[in-house]
């Protein structure tokens, strides 16, 4: 009836993982009570679970991306804290247990931290930059969005009911093999990335078609703005590399499932084919993170510089150079493979080359700010911290591409430190860069500068001693995933990695204060013209928070920067472009569609993953059923009434107005 | 045909040799899309992911095919009799399904759902003979887990298999859209894409048929 789970799934023997489930689903149960008292729960079902709006479901997506960063980085913290306990002792965590800990913090970090947090903040931004009404497909982005978060439900899951993956964030077989795993924990890995995985598919593909067909009249490729066309180089490889990633998950899903032999050591599995393939994914899946991150670094160095950006045209060609190189260098992260010395030389030479790519972005970055008028704000401060720290982290990447030196380096934690070094450098610093510098566009106040400054530098402080004792522990031989060891020259360095985390765990304090005072403090942080920033690109023509519709009438589109030389004929000629003729717009129908799917997806992954055939069966019949509700239904749009839009934006015509009669922006 | 066009037919401002306001001039300026356009360029995309999927399959079975375990090789077990009739039941399969995308342009109620029918009786004939062929190998004791070269074989040509099931089920409930609901424009752009894919399955299966079954029983 209930397949494998029975109650000794239940870890009444570890009393870590059971009492934080307990403590989460106390706190999750506390919120709904919480927001059933007060009322809010059709609130929130009608304007964020059923929303297909991409301004909702961007903000739902950072939520996600920042709770699973918490979590990750809960991992990391004991991780850290094992390893500065267990010289010749076994420290508090257990081995089966520590294997847990770093598989989850690696699958939580990249798969469900930094991808909804980057997918999030494309949701937001790309539509509005584009000057465009919505994504292209809006429903899907709301299906995309639950199918993420129910991966991230499965993956929570685990921790009180059985137990995760143990064999690393990239299950390698055949250690990942039914033979050598048999638990379901691989499985757990599995079906919560597969399932997330389509999510992040269909976000891609949405992605590409709504930066490539619905832009506003006028905006050609080369007036875009950068960020989306980070944006679109990233979603183009979400497209190329994505499927890769379902291919291979299958095939080990069938070697678990079915008695399969894509992997296996019998009957002629090929165990280094995983690593191939996943890797044809793994690596594109680096450069999916931090092109966008590239993207946000350059609009916040530009308009915090008050200049256009340097070297346009370099950029977008850096941009897309990058993006395909990247499909060419996967075999770097398995040169001791033995794949002989002239494959190793091809794709050692390809991984030096790509980093001229990101070169010609750092000189960019720096001219923009060359000669320009700049103001240290926060997201300003996350920029130029990002420069510095991943040139750095980047130059530690040459070195592990040449493949003498990486036999070398191989799985040390030399490499550990390097890719936290590139990671946390581009795509954290740019996710905070971004939430600072669009959430008064989202929320119409600004966060408290002081608490962000603080945040800021605590990261950056706490980054450097956490990983930079990390590359010396590795050259001093060091490996990766170690529990416990006993060799005495690691130990000093073990310790003041421990003293960065707590500088880290500083700037998260910092950072959740900064938000809990700017919410309290909203008033005397709000931002009324909807152009905080004194920004260059189209989102801060529109009102913050904008309008469910985002523009009035699409604005068009006469160069590149188009809101900044609107704003600037607006001051010669001391007063704004003239009042457009509003019509009726239509918009998509909110839509429970999504919720409902992950819904059934959650069951069918659960059902899967703890073998319960029958909820398999229902969870497939409810998803094909939801399917044909949404495809049956007569109204897929409302309109909005031309009083209605008229009156909305003549409210933003006012306070722009205001800002034209009365001072500059600051 | 010129109220058909501009329903659900192909009013598609990007066409070459149209002219119009919104004629876009190969810099991408010429604002938004029709949906039509959309819905079309966002599913080609969507099967440009699946041939990627598809591409992996190759590649394994490229890697495993000689792996054969001590277990039977590809010239001994395929039977290209069964395959040319598969290929010949998808391909009427494929046919049918243009005479329906004319049939839905004529906005002809009983033409479409017949064609349909037809394509759906093809494709179904093609399921069957498929899994006939999967069932003898079994019998045989040549399952998936017999050899690598075994379990690649059936998970590519499977896939594709789940793939036109999964197309069947999709054609079910179009016939009943079209039936229930009529010729509306959202229905027509959803038969866009239901024909962009069983037209690419044809597609998949010319490969699968000469990189499998034809090299397979050469070499």
């Amino acid at each position: 009836m209930l397949g494998k789970l029975g109650w000794d799934a239940i870890p009444f023997d570890q009393p870590i993982p059971l009492i934080a489930g307990a403590v989460v689903m106390l706190a999750l149960l506390g919120v709904l009570i919480w927001i059933a008292i007060r009322g809010w729960i059709p609130y929130l079902w009608n304007e964020w679970i059923t929303s297909v709006d991409h301004k909702h479901i961007g903000i739902m997506y950072i939520l996600l991306g920042l709770l699973m960063l918490l979590r990750g980085f809960i991992d990391a913290i004991m991780m850290r804290s094992q390893q500065a306990l267990a010289f010749h002792a076994q420290g508090y965590l257990p081995p089966e247990h520590y294997d847990q800990v770093f598989s989850a913090h690696g699958t939580l970090m990249i798969l469900f931290g930094a991808m909804p947090l980057i997918i999030g903040i494309m949701n937001f931004v790309v539509p509005l930059q584009l000057g465009a009404r919505d994504v292209a497909f809006p429903t899907l982005n709301s299906v995309s969005f639950w199918l993420t978060a129910t991966g991230a439900l499965l993956v929570n899951l685990s921790l009180v009911i059985g137990e995760f993956s143990r064999v690393g964030w990239l299950p390698y077989p055949p250690l990942s093999e039914l033979r050598y795993s048999p638990g379901v924990g691989v499985d757990y890995y599995l079906w919560a990335v597969q399932i997330s995985g389509i999510g992040t598919l269909l976000t891609g593909i949405n992605f590409v078609t709504t930066i490539l067909k619905i832009r506003a009249p006028g905006m050609t490729y080369l007036r875009m703005p950068m960020f989306c066309w980070t944006s679109l180089a990233s979603c183009l490889l979400i497209v190329a590399a994505f499927p890769v990633l379902t291919a291979t998950l299958a095939m080990l899903t069938l070697d678990r499932y079915l008695g399969f032999h894509f992997f296996t050591n019998e009957a002629g599995g090929n165990a280094m084919m995983f690593v191939n393939l996943i890797w044809a994914w793994g690596h594109p899946e680096v450069y999916i993170l931090v092109l966008p991150a590239f993207g946000i670094f350059s609009e916040v160095i530009s308009t915090f510089s008050g200049k256009p950006l340097f070297g346009y045209r370099s950029m977008v060609a850096a941009t897309l150079f990058i993006c395909i190189v990247s499909f060419c260098v996967w075999l770097h992260h398995f040169f001791t493979m033995g794949a002989g010395g002239d494959v190793n030389a091809v794709f050692g030479i390809a991984s030096s080359i790509i980093a001229v790519g990101t070169g010609v972005k750092m000189y960019n970055w720096l001219f923009t700010m060359y000669g320009g008028r700049i103001r240290f704000t926060t997201p300003m401060l996350w920029s130029l911290g990002f420069m510095t720290t991943f040139i750095t982290g980047g130059l530690t990447g040459v070195l592990l591409a040449v493949p003498p030196a990486d036999f070398l380096l191989h799985n040390s934690m030399f490499l550990i430190a390097h890719f936290h070094h590139v990671i946390i450098g581009a795509v954290i610093f740019g996710v905070f860069a971004a939430i600072t510098y669009w959430w008064p566009k989202a929320f119409g106040f600004r966060l408290h500068e002081g608490w962000g400054k603080a945040a800021f530098w605590c990261a950056l402080a706490g980054f450097y001693v956490t990983f930079v004792p990390l590359y010396v522990t590795g050259i001093l031989g060091m490996t990766r995933r170690l529990q416990h060891y006993d060799v005495a020259e690691w130990r000093p360095w073990l310790l003041v990695s421990v003293v960065g985390v707590v500088i880290l765990i500083c700037g998260a304090i910092c950072q959740v204060i900064q938000l809990v005072v700017s919410i309290a403090h909203r008033d005397e942080l709000r931002d009324v013209t909807g152009d905080p920033w004194n920004g260059r690109t189209l989102e801060w023509a529109t009102s913050s928070p904008p309008p469910v519709f985002n523009f009035a009438v699409l604005p068009p589109v006469q160069g590149a920067e188009v809101y900044w030389q609107v704003k600037q004929r607006a001051f010669e000629h001391q007063r704004l472009p003239k009042e457009p003729d509003y019509e009726p717009i239509e918009m998509p129908r909110n839509s429970p569609t999504g919720f409902v799917c992950a819904f059934f997806a959650t069951l069918i992954g659960f059902a899967l993953i703890w073998h319960i055939w029958w909820l398999m069966i229902v969870g497939l019949a409810g998803a094909y059923a939801t399917f044909v509700v949404f495809a049956w239904r007569d109204v897929p749009e409302y309109m909005i009434p031309a009083d209605e839009v008229a009156r909305i934006d003549r409210e933003n015509r006012a306070s722009r107005q205001a800002v034209l009669s009365g001072a500059q922006w600051t | 045909m010129s109220s058909t066009a501009a329903s659900i037919g192909s009013a598609d401002p990007y066409r070459l040799g149209q002219r119009g306001p919104n004629l876009a001039r190969g810099h991408g300026g010429g604002g938004p899309a029709t949906k039509r356009v959309i819905v079309g360029y966002g599913f080609w995309l969507f099967l440009l992911s699946d041939i990627i999927i598809f591409a992996c399959l190759f590649a394994t079975y490229a890697v495993l095919a000689q792996a054969t375990a001590g277990g039977p090789a590809a010239k001994q077990i395929f039977e290209l009799d069964r395959v040319a009739w598969e290929t010949a039941c998808l391909l009427a399969s494929s046919f049918f399904c243009g005479m329906a995308t004319i049939a839905v342009a004529k906005r002809n109620q009983l033409l479409t759902q017949v064609t349909l029918l037809a394509t759906g009786l093809t494709g179904l004939a093609f399921i069957l003979l498929e899994s006939s062929e999967f069932a003898a190998l079994n019998a045989q004791g040549f399952g998936p887990s017999r050899s690598a070269f075994l379990t690649s074989f059936y998970t590519l040509v499977g896939c594709h298999g789940v793939h036109v099931t999964a197309g069947l089920l999709w054609l079910g409930t179009m016939m009943a859209q079209f039936f229930a609901k009529g010729f509306r424009p959202d229905i027509g752009r959803r038969f866009l894409c239901f024909s962009m894919f069983w037209h690419f399955l044809d597609v998949i299966w010319v490969a699968i048929f000469s990189l499998v079954y034809l090299v397979g029983t050469r070499l």
